[in-house]
């Protein structure tokens, strides 16, 4: 068994495989101590290997992992092995968003994320929901019932949430509103896409794919179809344990991947 | 490497008599060292006369300043610039001492934000906050600024800047038409004016062969020494070469350009014996863009930390600074003049529209590096070069050239997101290889 684990910026995931095939998963907060966090999520498998992808994977490497490899190449392998054709894949996480594109054989040939500022990630989203009062889940279902074409034009979190405030005190419904802020993230990914390009389908994943308002969205403006794994957010520490089984069997251990 | 922390050393009294604020610069200083004997001494099976670079740096803000002021004793004019478009040649003949002055650092920036708005270039910032907080020695001993039109940002803080130290502007132009050309010969004969101005002496013919020959030299010991970092597997690191490159703007250009060749000879015995610093399948990267003043080694310290090794420096720090020689045997001071125009008209700066043969070079310099990706590197707000890695970018994707851009400032803040993203580059090109 090879685990990948993924440390995000704000959920650590992890991902079992043998043989080929996903056997185990888990999902949990960060926390104050990812590192603590991530020996409890992982003490119950005894893994031959441990990959680590996300933002901390360098903790862990210090720490427990045997290898790193970044989100980038996690994701193009972990969405690969939901749908072995994808050649673009769309991942919003809770602090980065990054465009990916593959060839026909699933390497990598392009990428995209998003400049330093959480403008257009998961948790510009989540800022927005907590500021007109809603749940992270129930903000997207909300959406699905705006209407109409108010906009947020600000990208940066701050602004736009001042936005998002003098909207509420004009009267506009809070299910336009929720509508426009989604659509601001969609819109800028959108931008992103159109720079590293796409075929006919994309595959959407992180915590953000959970959002039917999100998937919907990105579907009604570009008319392509938008694939999205279960559970979408496992995608990058699945990547990382099909690295480490792939490359246990052909014995390459080297640092960068 | 000796085991004793490296150190750069301190010259209250002189920085005291230059006007500077010393207590701040005592900390900047103890900082720098830090940073240097972490990025560039712990490196593995770094060449022996590398040692000279390390002096040089350990001398930074005391032997080359008392060099310099010595040389004021005797006369001779210091000028400070900002840009590769300034001709050197001509303050060399009128005997004089030329700096680079540098801005790549965060520390003043927020001196520079009292004054400047917050989203202009870093390198203007970081420059003019040098100035400003009195914590550079250079800029301290300089008689006057040379400064250029490259980009808004720049020309119009030499407005302010000019309230500070004397500050002159030459005009380049925007274009590279027949009469931007005799525009750009008027304001290098101004620039011979003004030197002969200062020194009360008239330039001779003999005098700008004299300084053609040390630039020469010193541009010929720096194309040795790309030619020899070209070599795979590396006998030198990317971060080293930039180091060079970066003190070739404020050392002296007769002893650098020995040093320099000193170093090549041993390089050429490295790549003799096959030393080198990384294995000849770590990833080649030529980086690209917006020029890296000192102390800015982020990005080349993130790509050689992340197991890759950079070959190439497409930038005015590299080889736009180098890659144009002149003739050495004009008889008059009109071709000499007209010689030097054209010199420096063939600069490839992305202020320059069109800009194309920069895309040429480019890919000229990715085949003649044995690169196998290009990092398009731009300060933020650096609007020229930031359009311009469009075009870049359009270059390589017809070429199937790996190519990532990058936009950062000096703050430490995004270099998470550069890592990974400088990661992921690697993986990308050492899976294409496959």
């Amino acid at each position: 068994m090879v685990v990948g684990i993924d440390l995000g910026s704000r959920t650590i995931k992890v991902a079992a495989v043998e043989g080929g095939r996903l056997v185990a998963l888990q999902i949990a907060e960060s926390g104050y101590d990812p590192h603590r966090q991530s020996l409890e999520m992982i003490k119950e498998y005894h893994p031959a290997r441990i990959i680590a992808t996300g933002y901390g994977r360098h903790l862990a490497k210090r720490h427990f992992a045997d290898e790193v490899i970044t989100e980038i190449k996690a994701h193009a392998l972990g969405a690969r092995h939901f749908f072995p054709e994808c050649r673009t894949i769309v991942d919003v996480g809770g602090q980065d968003t990054k465009v990916i594109a593959l060839d026909e054989s699933g390497r990598v040939l392009n990428f995209q994320m998003n400049d330093k500022c959480a403008a257009g990630t998961g948790r510009f989203l989540e800022i927005m929901a907590s500021s007109l009062g809603y749940g992270l889940s129930e903000f997207g279902a909300e959406a699905l019932n705006g209407k109409g074409d108010v906009r947020i034009s600000n990208m940066c979190t701050v602004f736009a949430e001042s936005e998002v405030i003098s909207l509420k005190n004009h009267g506009t419904l809070p299910a336009d509103i929720a509508r426009a802020v989604h659509l601001s993230v969609i819109e800028r990914l959108i931008a992103m896409l159109a720079r590293v390009g796409y075929g006919d389908t994309i595959v959407f994943t992180g915590g953000v794919a959970k959002n039917p308002a999100a998937v919907n969205l990105l579907q009604e403006r570009l008319d392509i179809r938008i694939l999205v794994p279960e559970p979408p957010d496992i995608v990058g520490a699945l990547g990382a344990a099909l690295h480490g089984e792939a490359n246990s069997a052909s014995g390459i251990t080297s640092a960068g991947g | 490497m000796s085991p004793t922390q490296f150190e750069i050393k301190s010259y209250p009294d002189m920085w005291e008599s230059l006007g500077m604020n010393v207590e701040r610069f005592e900390k900047m200083r103890c900082v720098l060292g830090d940073v240097y004997q972490t990025t560039f001494l712990a490196q593995e099976d770094r060449p022996q006369r590398m040692d000279y670079f390390n002096w040089i740096i350990s001398e930074i803000h005391g032997g080359r300043i008392r060099e310099i002021l010595d040389a004021k004793k005797e006369g001779r004019p210091v000028v400070g610039t900002f840009c590769v478009y300034v001709p050197e040649e001509l303050v060399l003949a009128a005997n004089g001492i030329c700096i680079g002055l540098c801005g790549g650092s965060q520390g003043p920036v927020p001196d520079a934000e009292k004054t400047l708005p917050r989203n202009i270039c870093p390198m203007v910032k970081s420059a003019y906050g040098f100035k400003v907080a009195k914590v550079c020695p250079y800029f301290q001993s300089v008689d006057f600024v040379y400064g250029e039109t490259t980009c808004d940002a720049k020309k119009k803080t030499w407005e302010l800047l000019n309230r500070e130290v004397p500050t002159y502007v030459m005009e380049i132009p925007q274009m590279k038409r027949e009469r931007d050309k005799t525009l750009w010969l008027e304001e290098v004969q101004d620039f011979k004016a003004q030197m002969e101005n200062v020194t009360g002496k008239t330039i001779t013919t003999e005098a700008v062969t004299g300084a053609i020959k040390t630039m020469n030299n010193k541009r010929k010991a720096l194309q040795r020494l790309n030619r020899l970092q070209h070599h795979n597997p590396s006998p030198i690191s990317g971060k080293d070469v930039l180091l060079i490159e970066q003190i070739a703007f404020y050392d002296d250009p007769v002893r650098f350009a020995e040093k320099v060749n000193l170093l090549c000879d041993e390089l050429d015995e490295r790549v003799k014996k096959g030393i080198s610093v990384a294995p000849s399948t770590a990833p080649r990267v030529l980086i690209s863009g917006t020029p890296m003043a000192m102390p800015n080694w982020k990005a080349h310290n993130l790509v050689e930390k992340a197991g890759g090794v950079v070959v190439n420096d497409e930038s005015c720090i590299g080889t736009r600074y180098f890659k144009d020689l002149m003739d050495e045997n004009m008889t008059d001071l009109d071709s000499q003049l007209r010689a030097l125009t054209d010199r420096y008209m063939k600069i490839d700066c992305s202020c320059f529209t069109p800009n194309d043969d920069r895309v040429d070079q480019v890919l000229k310099e990715y085949s003649d590096s044995g690169a196998q990706g290009i990092l398009h590197y731009s300060l933020q707000f650096c609007h020229t070069y930031n359009i311009e890695a469009i075009k870049i970018k359009e270059a390589c994707e017809k070429e199937g050239i790996p190519f990532l851009a990058i936009e950062s400032d000096y703050s430490p803040e995004d270099i998470g997101q550069m890592q990974t993203r400088i990661e992921a580059f690697l993986e990308q090109i050492k899976g294409l290889r496959k």
